[in-house]
């Protein structure tokens, strides 16, 4: 929308009128000197990954690595702000300097690590695409969707491959695209598209907010490979590493058994030497970072570990109840793999 | 001019047959100025595109316009055009680009005829019809057109029954929340016969309006060349559509699958634009034309009634052409407010320029400076066209004073 624009038109002013000669500060020391992260969210309100809960806070699994990385920084969990955005706002919010991290159930591709100026740090949730329609339909399949209407979001990668995925399967559709997640929701409650698609994850929490979930089904095609994770600003690879070791850190947690619970127990008692390199007892791979040596300990107090996260948010203790799947730990089955504190 | 004649009665005047002093001659001092403006401007636009280089080269985003002719792999809603998702960046754009003049267009024409008809009726003695004409002004002009579009879309639209329960219309017509469906006229052999009927019936009622002018400024004589020039662009069309053995057929939309195949399409998404476009740009033309008809003072009317002249003629020769000399400049601005206000048809998920290429594309690509630079340089062309030919039009029928 052009009244929207705002966000692009920011990047265009950043673009034009900043001096070429002025270099960006390291983000590390204007996020300490401001005193948060500010982190990019889904505006939409992505129930389980982005949105306010009864209490008017933002939490969720996405949510969760703001937290984490406010948390390394600080110390503390509750400094940082978010800054909720669409798909088509997101990348420009980050490249012109808004927002620090961008967590935004974002797919990890070539092009926008290669053509953005921006980098992803990890996966926080191994993804792949999928559709939804209504029961009444009868459809089993999505190869039973052909001729459909499909209520899609513009700027996605979902958008290009539901594209790809018609053709290979020698199958027409009418897209009915939509700038915001919200409209799009909307359209297909109304009935004015036949068939929703987008992440799985997504599916799974948006089906929740429809008027009536249980006339609507998800369909067993996985289309995609959809890496989702934070990205930062290229160009600062301190920040970078701090964004990604955040991430590392919960994963390593559940690894090696540390829990919001016992973090500080272990950090004491833990005779384990990568336990005591991971929570800051051994070694100085905090200050590597250009961060407290307890670094890792505040993330896991503040989010705990990966697999607590998830439960948490998007797993079993949630009502989206999302089986672990390819985001079990690979020791476990799953491929979250986080290379060693060492 | 009037200072450089003033010149030689200033002191100084007695020094520039020495030549030292071109400083205070006016017209070289001002032409030096205006060079110098326009080397400064140069010099801010050339500063302008090399600071965004090199700061999209030091923020690492890829930069350059040469995505326009790698794949886009998105697929467009309407297609005025033939677009595979194996087209490039470039053809998505033109679809954009032509799904916005397809909307500007009908809209222009359907908020004309719209907007003329209330204007003229919230003139009229009859009380109804003016209250009617009132109340449709003061209510589409003073609410915001993007509510406007989300009503029509989310409050209209969106409410109406399943394509399998869709409302039945004549002819095989449906309206459903798919969006109206009609027969689609497919155009068979001997179609050139009546397009060249058409063309030559236009030329002929042309000509035929030309002599009958020319005929009545010699001897006042006068003939109904509308009359006659209507019955000709009807009539010879018909007849060679007759003769060619009646080459349009009709095909009827069929219930297949989830949705109607065949027949012609208004989605809803544009059908939710064009409304909200037509009614609300209706209601403005409709106060520009009552505006333009007051200013006509009512001596004009009473003084073409002494003359003898009927009403529909003192409307015609009299009223309308003093009329249009007020309405045409402001009809202008309303024209150009509808073809960008139809950028606001990315909130309904019609596929115009702004959501294709300054959406997908854009997303797709990530050379946001580039997209956003040609989407700004597309409306201004257009709406300097639009302009261009509007004054262009207003000369022709401004009144010529004698």
């Amino acid at each position: 929308m052009v009244y929207r624009k705002w966000k692009t038109a920011a990047l265009g002013a950043a673009m034009i009128l900043g001096t070429a000669a002025a270099s960006s500060a390291a983000t590390l020391d204007e996020v300490k000197a401001k005193g948060f992260v500010q982190c990019g969210v889904n505006a939409a309100g992505l129930q389980g990954f982005a949105a306010p809960n009864d209490k008017g806070e933002w939490s969720g699994f996405d949510i969760d690595i703001c937290r984490a990385v406010a948390a390394a920084v600080f110390g503390d969990a509750t400094k940082v702000k978010f800054t909720p955005l669409t798909a088509k706002e997101r990348f420009t919010a980050l490249q012109s300097g808004e927002i620090d991290v961008l967590s935004r159930n974002s797919t990890w591709t070539m092009s926008r690590d290669t053509q953005l100026g921006i980098v992803f740090t990890g996966v926080n949730y191994y993804d792949g695409q999928g559709f939804m329609a209504k029961k009444s339909l009868g459809v089993s399949s999505a190869k039973d969707l052909n001729g459909a209407s499909i209520c899609v979001q513009s700027g996605t990668t979902t958008e290009l491959n539901l594209a790809d995925w018609f053709r290979a399967n020698n199958l027409q559709f009418n897209p009915v695209v939509f700038e915001k997640q919200e409209e799009a929701d909307a359209a297909y409650d109304s009935g004015r598209c036949d068939a929703y698609t987008t992440d799985a994850s997504g599916l799974y929490s948006i089906r929740l907010k429809l008027a009536n979930p249980d006339e609507h089904v998800v369909l067993p095609e996985i289309i995609s490979k959809e890496p989702l994770g934070p990205s930062v600003r290229q160009g600062d690879d301190q920040w970078a590493l701090i964004v990604k070791w955040a991430l590392f850190a919960m994963v390593n947690a559940e690894e090696l058994g540390v829990t919001q619970a016992n973090v500080e127990e272990q950090k004491t008692g833990s005779a384990n030497p990568e336990v005591k390199r991971l929570l800051g007892t051994d070694g100085d791979f905090g200050k590597s970072l250009g961060l407290t040596p307890d670094w890792a300990v505040n993330v896991i107090k503040a989010v705990g570990n990966y697999g607590e996260s998830f439960e948490r948010n998007v797993g079993q203790g949630s009502p989206l109840k999302i089986a672990r799947g390819l985001n079990e730990l690979w020791s476990k089955g799953g491929i979250q793999y986080a290379p060693p504190v060492r | 001019m009037t200072l450089r004649d003033a010149a030689p009665s200033t002191p100084l005047s007695g020094q520039r047959g020495s030549g030292s002093s071109w400083l205070y001659d006016p017209t070289i001092r001002g032409i030096v100025f205006q060079v110098l403006l326009v080397v400064g401007l140069a010099l801010f636009g050339w500063w302008v595109v090399h600071n965004t280089i090199v700061n999209l080269r030091a923020a690492n985003i890829a930069s350059g316009f040469d995505f326009l002719s790698t794949r886009a792999g998105y697929d467009i809603a309407q297609k005025p055009i033939d677009y595979t998702i194996d087209d490039t960046h470039g053809r998505a754009f033109l679809v954009g680009l032509l799904n916005t003049l397809v909307v500007a267009a009908i809209g222009v024409v359907l908020a004309t005829v719209l907007g003329f008809l209330v204007g003229i009726a919230r003139l009229s003695p009859n009380w109804l019809l003016a209250k009617v004409a009132s109340v449709y002004v003061e209510t589409f002009r003073n609410i915001p057109l993007l509510l406007q579009l989300l009503f029509w879309y989310k409050a209209v639209l969106s409410v109406l029954p399943g394509p399998r329960q869709g409302l039945a219309l004549p002819m095989g017509s449906n309206l459903s929340n798919r969006g109206l469906i009609i027969p689609r006229p497919v155009i068979g052999e001997g179609f050139e016969l009546v397009v060249g009927a058409v063309a030559v019936a236009l030329a002929a009622a042309f000509g035929l309006s030309r002599w009958a002018r020319a005929r009545q400024m010699a001897t006042g004589q006068s003939f109904p060349s509308g009359l006659a020039g209507l019955a000709l662009v009807v009539l010879l069309p018909t007849f060679a559509y007759v003769l060619a053995g009646m080459p349009i057929t009709l095909e009827y939309p069929e219930l297949k699958g989830f949705n109607f195949a065949g027949g012609l399409v208004l989605k809803p998404e544009f059908m939710a634009l064009l409304l909200g476009l037509t009614i609300y740009t209706a209601s403005f033309i409709a106060e520009v034309v009552r505006a333009g008809v007051l200013a006509v003072s009512h001596g004009q009317t009473e003084a073409a009634y002494a003359l003898g002249l009927r009403p529909s003629r003192t409307l015609r020769l009299v009223i309308v052409p003093q009329a249009m000399r007020v309405i045409i400049p402001p009809l202008t601005s309303q024209y150009l407010n509808l073809t960008k206000n139809s950028s606001l048809a990315v909130a309904v998920g019609y596929p115009d320029l702004v959501a294709v290429f300054a959406g997908s594309t854009l997303n797709i690509t990530g050379r946001a400076v580039e997209v956003i630079f040609i989407t700004m340089s597309v409306y201004l062309v257009i709406s300097l066209l639009t302009a261009a030919f509007m004054n262009w039009f207003n000369a022709r029928v401004a009144l010529i004073e004698r």
